[in-house]
């Protein structure tokens, strides 16, 4: 795993709202082929790791590299790279299921609707493309937020409760999904409330960042 | 270059230490200056002969119209240079600017209208300048009011000083706008800055009434900033050792 | 569509399609200008020459408040859904993104104001030939309100209720626009020249498309922040 070149690291970062610490200290690498579920407790941070992570949020000290570089200085490069998924799924209710792909397609682009229309496919929505997304299900909105994974050309993937509404079924496959892209190269950050559970996934605990940790209160391995 | 100078600008315990040796001198020369400018404005420099002794409104009316859009601008700097570098300061004089510059508006106009009733027999004008300083308090009512908006301190921060860094631009356009449109719809009227003659004599009173006005406008300043400084540092030691009465460690006596 | 669609051409298209699809959230503003210009004879009685003389101030003040009715709507369902997260972190400049969104949103609400205006100039007894002016003023202030009201929409769409707070913080920033639109048709009405009126009218909407996009941008940033 060591030898798999480094695609995002970590530098002495913190992040302070309203003068309250969420983390402090947060060192660390990750590396192309890693899927990592960030953990920590209601309150902790997590959503705020993965938004500084993705660019949503500026609000940071410290610094995080791409591939070796100040992400400020990749950021073109860095946001071709990037998927991220939101508490909120980005997908707009007025419209089909296939329009907001589009939409998403001009984001990356050169995807064909064929290719949509097979992403849709993969997440059991078709059949549902020219439905208008207010008529879906709350777990069928999401998957169609997910089957931006499908035809992502994107190496990092951060992911936030991306398992939020799904069924068993769906729960699995998606995380088949993370297992094949990390095993293809990629990279998945990810919190989730549900226990998921494969051999390769990792965790980054951010209570071992927090402004009083204390060793004891980990118990986990 | 040494920067060294310019992050301390940033650091709020620096300005507040810094400030509280400037604070009493600011406020003799404050008051010595009102004092002298308001006695020789109003008893010594010579009666204008339209207006009589009406027109020695202006040694009130013009220093604070000059200051009103000033603190404008510095409220609008401050904001850019807290959201360029970052920094802590600026923005607590940003949002104490707001109230005050909100402050000497709404003197400018009361003023203004009491000028104007001796002037035009009337409390309120549609004139180009009384209009543009209108104009200009809404702005400043805005900025207040988009700063309580928001819960989160860091957002108002930094909305609040987009929209008066947007104001800035604006600020000259709504200025000739209003000039333009004052002059298309009253030719030639009495205008109040620009039309008496004044005497060399009725300016130097005015000078200092003006260097008067920016003093005690500076002195307001640092005084809510330093407020401001208090109320959001409360959580720090340093503030907690200044309100116990202790003298803070670190500090070089 | 041979190529790729460029992210500026699919957002476009895109709140297009959803202005199209809320129809009711795109007249909404214009029978509100309907209903308020009607307001007025009945409050200052329907003689002729009253309202021909106040018709173009009156036109432009309602114009004005008609485009702050739909402001709110311009991000919001963008915030709400996430999707203006997505816009902010994809790899394309978010000036021309904003620039795409505020350019659907005056086709939607500024334009059909524009085209509306004559009608309810007739109903104020608008002098015949003030309604290029009336139009053209409308065309190119509607325009110019879209870009600098945008700034207001970004500052406040992270507060739950920013429609009042846009009026009051765009509002003021409206003068040279109101001074200049209403006073070309003045102008026109009184069968004088009108094109110095919408040049600098023009200036407004050139100098509004280069910065308020940009101050667009960092308002959505701290807002998605906040």
């Amino acid at each position: 795993m060591t030898s798999a070149p480094v695609l995002l690291e970590l530098h002495n970062l913190a992040c302070e709202r309203d003068e309250r610490i969420l983390f402090s200290q947060l060192n660390t690498r990750f590396y192309a082929g890693q899927a990592v579920q960030v953990l920590g407790p209601n309150g902790s941070g997590k959503t705020t790791l993965l938004r500084i992570l993705a660019g949503v949020s500026r609000e940071y000290q410290g610094e995080i590299l791409f591939k070796g570089e100040l992400i400020n200085k990749v950021n073109w490069e860095f946001a071709s790279e990037l998927l991220y998924l939101g508490h909120l799924p980005g997908v707009k209710k007025s419209l089909t299921p296939l329009e907001n792909l589009r939409w998403y397609a001009a984001l990356q682009g050169a995807v064909s609707d064929a290719q949509l229309l097979a992403a849709l496919e993969q997440v059991n929505l078709a059949g549902y493309e020219d439905t208008p997304c207010f008529q879906l299900s709350a777990g069928q909105s999401r998957r169609v937020a997910l089957a931006r994974l499908e035809f992502s050309k994107a190496s990092i993937w951060i992911l936030d409760e991306p398992f939020t509404a799904l069924d068993k079924a769906g729960i699995a496959k998606l995380e088949n999904r993370l297992i094949a892209h990390a095993s293809a190269g990629g990279l998945v950050l990810v919190t989730s409330h549900q226990d998921i559970r494969f051999p390769q996934l990792q965790t980054l605990d951010l209570q071992d960042f927090a402004e009083n940790s204390t060793v004891g209160e980990n118990a986990h391995g | 270059m040494n920067w060294q100078w310019f992050h301390r600008l940033g650091s709020p315990r620096w300005f507040y230490e810094k400030t509280d040796a400037w604070v009493p001198w600011l406020v003799i020369l404050a008051w010595g200056l009102l004092l002298v400018g308001t006695v020789w404005g109003l008893g010594f420099a010579p009666m204008d002969a339209k207006q009589k002794d009406s027109y020695r409104i202006i040694y009130v009316h013009v220093p604070v119209a000059f200051i009103s859009m000033a603190c404008y601008y510095i409220m609008a700097i401050a904001g850019a240079v807290g959201l360029i570098w970052k920094m802590k300061l600026p923005y607590m004089v940003m949002k104490s600017a707001a109230p005050i510059g909100f402050a000497f508006t709404i003197i400018v106009l009361a003023t203004g209208s009491i000028w104007g009733r001796p002037t035009w027999g009337t409390w309120w004008e549609w004139d180009g300048r009384m209009t543009s300083y209108l104009v200009l308090s809404f702005l400043y009512l805005g900025i207040i009011a988009l700063q309580n908006a928001f819960q989160s301190r860091d957002t108002a921060d930094k909305a609040s000083a987009i929209l008066a860094l947007v104001g800035t631009v604006n600020i000259p356009i709504i200025y000739k706008s209003v000039d333009w449109w004052y002059t298309l719809h009253q030719p030639a009227s009495l205008n109040l800055t620009s039309a008496p003659k004044i005497h060399i004599s009725m300016l130097y009173p005015l000078f200092t009434m003006i260097a008067a006005s920016y003093i005690f406008f500076t002195l307001v300043l640092i005084l809510y900033t330093r407020a401001e400084i208090l109320r959001r540092e409360s959580k720090t030691q340093w503030v907690k050792d200044l309100a116990s009465g202790v003298p803070s460690k670190g500090d070089k006596a | 569509m041979a190529k790729s669609p460029s992210l500026f051409g699919a957002t476009f298209r895109r709140d297009l399609l959803l202005a199209f699809r809320h129809k009711g959230e795109m007249i909404n503003p214009l029978v509100f200008f309907l209903i308020a210009i009607s307001l007025i004879p009945l409050g200052i009685g329907p003689e002729k020459a009253l309202l021909m003389r106040i018709a173009p101030g009156i036109l432009w003040v309602m114009a004005l408040l008609a485009t702050l009715l739909s402001l709110d709507n311009l991000f919001r369902s963008d915030f709400d859904d996430g999707t203006l997260e997505q816009l902010l972190i994809s790899p394309h400049p978010l000036y021309l993104s904003v620039l795409a969104k505020v350019l659907a949103y005056w086709l939607a609400t500024g334009l059909p104001l524009t085209l509306l205006s004559p009608l309810l100039g007739g109903m104020l007894s608008l002098p015949s030939g003030a309604f290029i002016a009336l139009c053209s003023s409308l065309l190119i202030g509607s325009a110019a309100m879209s870009l600098i009201g945008a700034v207001g929409a970004a500052l406040t769409v992270g507060l739950r209720k920013g429609g009042l707070l846009i009026s009051l913080i765009v509002m003021p920033l409206y003068v040279p626009i109101l001074i200049f639109g209403a006073s070309a048709v003045t102008e026109a009405a009184r069968g004088n020249p009108f094109d110095v009126q919408l040049a600098v009218l023009g200036a407004i909407l050139a100098i509004a498309l280069l910065l308020a996009p940009l101050a667009t941008a960092g308002a959505l940033r701290v807002s998605v922040n906040g």
